[in-house]
């Protein structure tokens, strides 16, 4: 039964985010540089904010300190502002594309994802994105987590089919 | 390059003011660097070969990584982005990954860290 296969596929698909929210505009290669600068601009503040600081992880989740509360609450509030401001305005990209924001329907991946996620950062003291600002902030050995990661992305891919979500 | 950019220009060479009964409880465990932001005592290149190292760098990696993509986001997709668009889902999410932190920093890490 081929089609079946591959509407089961295309659902499964559907919970990638990233499959969904692509700009269709081709753009000339060095167009890409513009990333460069925000991903320059988000390890310097994740450093200087000290939120990839294995130590501030483990004062969050013992509830030490309020430090990643903060960081975590006012990041949500710039964020819910920011969204409702461009729904407001209908603001559009810089290449004056829609923006369009999708739902995200509820499935059990986020709940056991979500722990298995927790369990991992409260290890390594990171999530995906402070992973490379802490090998750039000088923790080569951290290259190993972070290619241990990518690994975990993979096994997921090879697993998804047979996962509960 | 932000990291590096951040550690190597732009940092006071402070050390993160950590709480007190946190630099206790890891005098136990033997973690008595604090000076920079990732323990160099446990998350160093000869410590990959031990138990405790490879726990928390290599399976610690990987949850994250599996983690992640099983939640379908991360702190920034759900937790942030998901949030501030309102998302029930990503309000569940969140709550898993604090529930999955809580429990690991709590009731785990610190078998893990005796090793």
């Amino acid at each position: 039964m081929p089609i079946k296969e591959t509407n089961t596929d295309f659902e499964v698909r559907s919970l990638d985010s990233i499959c969904i929210n692509t700009s269709e505009l081709k753009h000339p290669w060095w167009y890409d540089f513009k990333y460069l600068v925000a991903g320059i601009l988000f390890g310097t503040i994740l450093t200087k904010a000290e939120v990839i600081s294995w130590f501030r992880i483990q004062e969050m989740f013992r509830l030490q300190s309020f430090h990643m509360f903060g960081v975590i609450g006012s990041a949500v509030a710039v964020g819910a502002l920011s969204v409702f401001i461009i729904k407001k305005y209908k603001i559009r990209t810089i290449y004056g594309e829609e923006i369009e924001l999708h739902t995200r329907p509820f499935n059990k991946g986020q709940m056991i994802g979500g722990l298995l996620f927790g369990f991992g950062w409260a290890l390594t003291g990171a999530c995906p994105g402070p992973l490379f600002a802490q090998f750039g902030a000088g923790t080569t050995v951290i290259i190993v987590t972070l290619f241990s990661a990518i690994a975990g992305t993979w096994v997921y891919g090879l697993l998804r089919d047979k996962l509960p979500h | 390059m932000g990291g590096w950019l951040a550690a190597g220009f732009l940092t006071a060479a402070a050390p993160v003011q950590v709480n007190e009964n946190l630099l206790i409880e890891l005098q136990q465990y033997g973690i008595t660097n604090h000076d920079t932001l990732v323990p160099v005592d446990i998350f160093n290149w000869p410590s990959i070969l031990t138990v405790r190292g490879s726990i928390l760098m290599v399976g610690g990696g990987f949850l994250v990584g599996f983690g992640t993509r099983y939640a379908g986001g991360c702190t920034s997709g759900h937790s942030i982005m998901g949030l501030s668009n309102l998302q029930l889902s990503s309000l569940i999410a969140t709550c898993s990954f604090m529930a999955g932190g809580f429990i690991m920093a709590n009731l785990i890490m610190p078998y893990i860290l005796k090793l």
